[in-house]
């Protein structure tokens, strides 16, 4: 195991999550490590994007603690939590960028709210976050004028406008082309590489899962909770639950005898 | 032994016909072409026949005469076995088209998740009135909860603290107020016109037809300017206000926001609410104008007033005091469609009709709450002796 010695970034314990009286998981522990490449796993519909929620700060646990650095993060002020979640950065699905901006003005706006830069300073960071994702050039475009991936990839400029500790992906590759999400992956892994920064990545592709991968947990919608977790790639040789090697494997699960 | 019990004989047509095959066994014997543009045969029958003989036992099929087939096909044979498993009869599939069997296997492999499915329209009268009162009181809460939120969103800005771009403040004041005129300049001399010509034929029997300028006039300022104003913009603006922020949330843009630690309420209700506000009483005050202005048209072109008569007469009619209780209104028309089109903005649901919908509750909300809100003010006026 690689990583152990170093410290816990994030830690979950007991965290149950639910829409009112449904509960979509329960009972969810696990530490990530600063630097730790976390990928969150499992079938559709089985609570990744929840759980992501949940981190990030969007939606209160029904039980349970999330800690970063051994603070409580939902017990905590209310301004407390703002001012931890300035130290995230997000990628949502749809990339989420603000449509009625352009995207120098998505990835300023961050900076123009959090830092004291001049205007013109502003300008030289945004471009340097946007030549980071390859988008150097497209600061005056609107978000619905580019592509897909490209929407992604200005996302994830925003997403370390104020170069944050953590990184959240909510599906990377969703909707990319096989390339396109290579791609994302790389810079990924340079991102960690070069900013130090603790990853936390939801997503089912499998290629990605053990290209950048170290950390992972892998969710179960039919017991609804966690079945396993730690490396993907050991996973893979040591797990025996059929649901954990079907899905790394992506083999059809093995017939139930009836 | 066979037995052939109905006459079932265009043989393109989508059939079968019941045979015996021993004391045990019910022979299903299937014609035609399946297609669904044809309709699917019931099952009916097939099970009258089980039920009435207790000594069948197993069911097979043949398909000698079946020319083609499709879902229609696939839909009867599930039905059937389902049936069959019902009534403990075994259902032999060797008969079947090799595809058909295949995709009948493929449709039974994963069994109905226990719990998911939910019963449709079984609800009772009295669990939608419960469901429903209880969405009312949520929903109360919500917006109670919403307009506390507002309010001190509006005391940082008054300290200086609430974080929105000053840009975003400039279009919406632009979108708000320039961009109305020409709807309002055509809805209130038309207003204008109405008054006064109600008003003309009933005046004129008594030869008072001057008294149109102070009804118009007083009309316009105290009531009309600021109502109309308001409804036009609850409908034009109120529903862009709730479509934008709906669509917001649908594209997880709002999420972006609150995760940057930037409050949505600062950053998008507020700038829209300071925009309302400031320009709904510039734009009532240019409605009472165009208004009166209608009533004029109709004052000197229908009862032969002079244009200075009309003015004069309009200029004594009307106080400062009338002026001021419209323009007071209407800023207050001015924060409820603000708050009424941002909060069904914000409560948006995540897919395409739930913006649409917000959109309209936001108009219906907005315009009830002005007219409530009207009311109540031109009591408190009343009382206050205005």
């Amino acid at each position: 195991m690689s990583g152990l010695d170093r410290e816990v970034h994030i830690e979950v314990q007991d965290l149950t999550m639910a829409y009112g009286s449904f509960v979509i998981q329960r009972d969810l522990n696990f530490k990530v490590r600063r630097g730790d490449v976390f990928i969150i796993m499992g079938g559709s519909g089985c609570g990744k994007s929840t759980l992501l929620r949940h981190m990030v700060g969007l939606k209160e646990p029904a039980r349970g603690k999330v800690y970063y650095e051994g603070v409580d993060f939902w017990s905590v002020e209310v301004k407390e939590r703002e001012a931890m979640m300035r130290r995230f950065g997000i990628l949502y699905q749809s990339g989420a960028l603000w449509s009625s901006m352009t995207l120098a003005e998505n990835i300023a706006l961050p900076l123009e709210e959090y830092t004291d830069l001049s205007p013109s300073e502003v300008r030289e960071v945004v471009s340097l976050k946007l030549s980071l994702v390859g988008l150097a050039g497209f600061e005056e475009f609107y978000p619905s004028e580019i592509s897909g991936g490209m929407r992604k990839r200005a996302g994830l400029a925003r997403a370390m406008a104020l170069d944050p500790d953590i990184l959240f992906f909510d599906e990377p590759s969703a909707g990319l082309d096989p390339i396109s999400a290579r791609r994302l992956d790389d810079l990924i892994l340079e991102l960690r590489e070069s900013l130090g920064s603790t990853i936390v990545v939801v997503t089912h592709e499998l290629a990605s899962i053990f290209a950048i991968g170290t950390n992972s947990v892998f969710l179960d919608s039919e017991t609804k909770t966690m079945i396993a977790g730690g490396d993907p790639r050991e996973l893979l040789e040591t797990s025996h639950d059929p649901k954990v090697r079907s899905f790394l494997t992506r083999d059809a699960p093995e017939e139930r005898s009836d | 032994m066979f037995m052939d019990p109905t006459g079932r004989t265009n043989a393109s047509e989508a059939g079968f016909h019941l045979a015996r095959n021993g004391a045990g066994t019910l022979l299903v014997r299937l014609a035609g072409s399946w297609t669904i543009a044809e309709g699917i045969p019931s099952t009916a029958e097939i099970a009258r026949e089980i039920e009435s003989d207790p000594r069948i036992r197993r069911v097979i099929f043949d398909t000698e005469n079946l020319q083609s087939w499709d879902s229609s096909l696939l839909t009867f044979l599930v039905k059937l076995l389902e049936l069959c498993r019902g009534a403990d009869v075994e259902a032999v599939r060797d008969g079947l088209p090799a595809g058909a069997r295949r995709l009948i296997t493929l449709a039974t492999a994963v069994p109905e998740e226990k719990g998911a499915r939910r019963a449709a329209g079984t609800e009772t009268f009295l669990s939608r009135i419960g469901a429903g009162t209880i969405g009312i009181l949520s929903g109360g809460t919500e917006t109670l909860s919403f307009i506390g939120e507002s309010f001190l969103a509006f005391l940082r800005l008054l300290r200086g603290k609430a974080r929105f771009r000053r840009c975003d403040l400039t279009l919406l004041i632009q979108d708000c107020g320039a961009q109305a005129l020409p709807i309002v300049s055509l809805i209130s001399v038309l207003v204008g016109l109405i008054l006064a010509f109600v008003g003309a034929i009933q005046l004129r029997l008594f030869g008072a037809q001057i008294y149109v300028a102070d009804l118009v006039g007083i009309g316009m300022a105290r009531e009309m300017g600021a109502m109309m104003t308001a409804i036009i913009m609850a409908g034009r603006t109120g529903a862009a206000f709730a479509a934008q922020l709906g669509t917001m949330q649908v594209n997880e843009e709002i999420d972006a926001l609150r995760t940057l630690g930037i409050s949505p309420i600062d950053f998008l209700v507020l700038p829209r609410m300071i925009a309302l506000v400031l320009m709904l009483p510039l734009l009532c005050l240019y409605a009472n104008l165009m208004g009166i202005l209608g009533g004029a048209m109709v004052g000197v072109g229908m009862l032969d007033l002079s244009v200075v008569q009309y003015f004069n007469e309009t200029r004594d009619a009307i106080r400062l005091t009338d002026f001021m209780a419209g323009l007071f209104k209407s800023g207050v028309f001015g924060i409820l469609i603000a708050l009424s089109g941002c909060l069904r903005g914000m409560q948006c649901g995540r897919s395409s009709s739930a913006v649409g919908l917000a959109a309209t509750s936001a108009v219906v909300t907005g315009i009830v709450a002005i007219v409530v809100a009207d009311a109540v003010l031109t009591v408190i006026y009343d009382l206050l002796g205005i």
